[in-house]
């Protein structure tokens, strides 16, 4: 690891005066489960680490008018076991419980789950984002069983994100604070699909850190469902957060978000789409997975990703409408 | 899964540097402040920040209940100080990314990797290692359940399961086998032993609980 300098502002003032314009000067440290790793793989190599844990109000979880606002510092165990979190957003609760080892839970926390970088193994082999060599890439032509099977191209990691396919259901927002100023997005803005080497995945800048969520009022039933080779130490295979806005006895409208799919959290809109006005059932939950799935483009390795992304989407709607299948 | 895929060894020794230019280039001298935080040490930070490094600090850590100083760099981790500085060598280096279990300690009582934590970030913490469970010559009804069940093999990944399941017991008194299970995802064990760990587990709940919940 290379060495560094270490900040530990106590005001949200003090660590943004600490950040860069550019990527490599400064990195934001809270959990530390995966920036130390990067940093030990020389994937990450700043000049200054700003640890944001003793910074009082980036954390704890509050109720405000609009819903919820979760600061960026709150672990991963904190979340999952929040009282408010585990009624009102259970899709928000079940992913941050899915994280199968409590140490991380312990320590990891919600803004470094959205800012985490990639695993796939390519990236932290350093052959970069996309992967290239020579003009080709090599996940299409390599070992691409846990890589995208939507998006095609020229990004073929999955989002390693918990939190996000569940905060773009819930339509909740981050916000994000340089010295310049803070400006709030939408969780589905917040992650995107590189072009180039020089795009990150996600839209934080190297100045800025991302300091809260804000979850809009409860007002949708919601779960998330994970499917896992095993229940230790790993990262889903394919996963799906559901968040549903009931009319009456029928769905009023419904967001369906796969994780571990393509190189951002993928909306289903379409999927969606079709569930309004229809009751969930086991034949509209499985039919709404069918949906979800379509245009999917799996690469050498990875079709059975397909199958288990579909079954992601029917069992999380089943768990959200309590429908037992 | 998720092994350490190596398509290209060639490209691991990239990032390399010289880790004394770096601390020549910083020239920290020995009035480190009694904090183990260096006020703006390196070239003028543009904020107050209490800032260290990247040259060697003193840190102060609470291991096993009492006060330890040492001098470190900011990029040390909790694992590297514990072992190769203080001699506390029952947290294990296996993968040394987060994915094994095998260097587990609490922190604040609730466990952590601690190839994963800095150690300068690790100060004002309760940090507790397998040395520190027992008095010397005496088992912990944790480990000593372990001892009953046969739940080690080789017995590499045995510290960080002690650890963990001290933790995880601290917070679940009355765990069934499934809890247990839940409870010990994040310790791997190449071995297999998962069989007696968590049989173990089962049985170190008991004892604890006539001992009157003492997992101290
Ligand atoms: S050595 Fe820390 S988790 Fe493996
Ligand atoms: S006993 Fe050998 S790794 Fe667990």
């Amino acid at each position: 690891m290379q060495a560094f300098e270490y900040s530990n502002p106590a005001s949200l003032k003090e660590a943004t005066a600490l950040l860069a314009a550019s990527w490599g000067e400064a990195d934001v440290l809270a959990g530390g489960t995966d920036l130390i790793s990067l940093m030990k793989d020389s994937l990450h190599t700043p000049k200054r680490v700003v640890n944001i844990k003793s910074i009082h109000e980036l954390g704890g979880i509050v109720r405000t008018a609009a819903g919820l606002r979760i600061g960026a510092t709150v672990t991963m165990d904190e979340l999952a076991r929040n009282a408010e979190v585990r009624a009102g957003y259970p899709a928000l609760a079940d992913a941050a419980a899915g994280i199968p080892s409590p140490q991380i839970r312990h320590m990891g926390t919600v803004g470094g789950d959205l800012c985490q970088r990639p695993r796939c193994w390519y990236y932290r082999q350093g052959f970069g984002l996309l992967a290239m060599k020579e003009g080709k890439s090599l996940v299409t032509g390599g070992e691409n069983q846990y890589h995208a099977i939507f998006g095609g191209g020229p990004a073929y990691f999955v989002s390693a994100s918990s939190l996000g396919p569940a905060l773009i259901a819930l339509e909740a927002k981050v916000r994000l604070l340089s010295a310049k100023g803070a400006r709030v997005i939408p969780a589905i803005e917040f992650f995107v699909t590189p072009q180039d080497e020089s795009t990150r995945e996600i839209a934080l800048r190297p100045d800025e850190i991302l300091t809260e969520i804000l979850v809009l009022a409860a007002a949708t039933h919601s779960a998330t469902y994970e499917v896992r080779q095993k229940e230790a130490l790993d990262w889903p295979l394919a996963a799906a957060s559901v968040a549903i806005k009931m009319k009456g006895p029928v769905v009023g409208s419904a967001r369906i978000v796969l994780g571990h799919v393509a190189p951002t959290p993928w909306e289903a809109t379409a999927a969606g789409e079709w569930l309004a006005g229809k009751n969930i059932t086991v034949e509209t939950a499985e039919a709404a997975g069918k949906a979800a799935v379509e245009g999917a483009q799996p690469l050498s390795h990875n079709t059975y990703k397909v199958t288990l992304a579909k079954t992601a989407v029917k069992r999380a709607l089943l768990a959200a409408a309590k429908v037992r299948a | 899964m998720r092994s350490k895929k190596d398509p290209d060894r060639s490209r691991q020794a990239k990032g390399n540097f010289s880790r004394r230019g770096f601390i020549r280039g910083v020239g920290i001298g020995g009035g480190a402040l009694g904090t183990g935080l260096l006020e703006n040490a390196a070239e003028a930070a543009p904020a107050t920040a209490a800032s260290a490094g990247p040259g060697p600090v003193p840190i102060t850590l609470n291991i096993n209940g009492k006060p330890v100083n040492l001098t470190v760099e900011p990029r040390v981790t909790l694992l590297d100080a514990l072992r190769n500085r203080l001699d506390l060598t029952g947290a294990k280096r296996v993968c040394d990314r987060g994915t094994c279990g095998a260097c587990t300690v609490l922190m604040n009582g609730k466990s952590v990797y601690s190839c994963s934590v800095l150690a300068i970030d690790a100060q004002g913490k309760a940090i507790e290692t397998i040395e520190g469970i027992a008095e010397p010559g005496k088992l912990h009804p944790v480990s000593a359940a372990f001892w009953n069940h046969d739940a080690q093999q080789c017995g590499y990944c045995t510290p960080g399961f002690v650890m963990a399941a001290k933790g995880f017991l601290a917070e679940h008194p009355n765990p069934n086998l499934e809890d247990v299970e839940h409870g010990l995802g994040g310790n791997l064990c190449r071995c297999g032993t998962y069989m007696g760990v968590r049989q173990a587990v089962l049985e170190a709940a008991r004892t604890l609980k006539t001992q009157g919940g003492k997992n101290g």
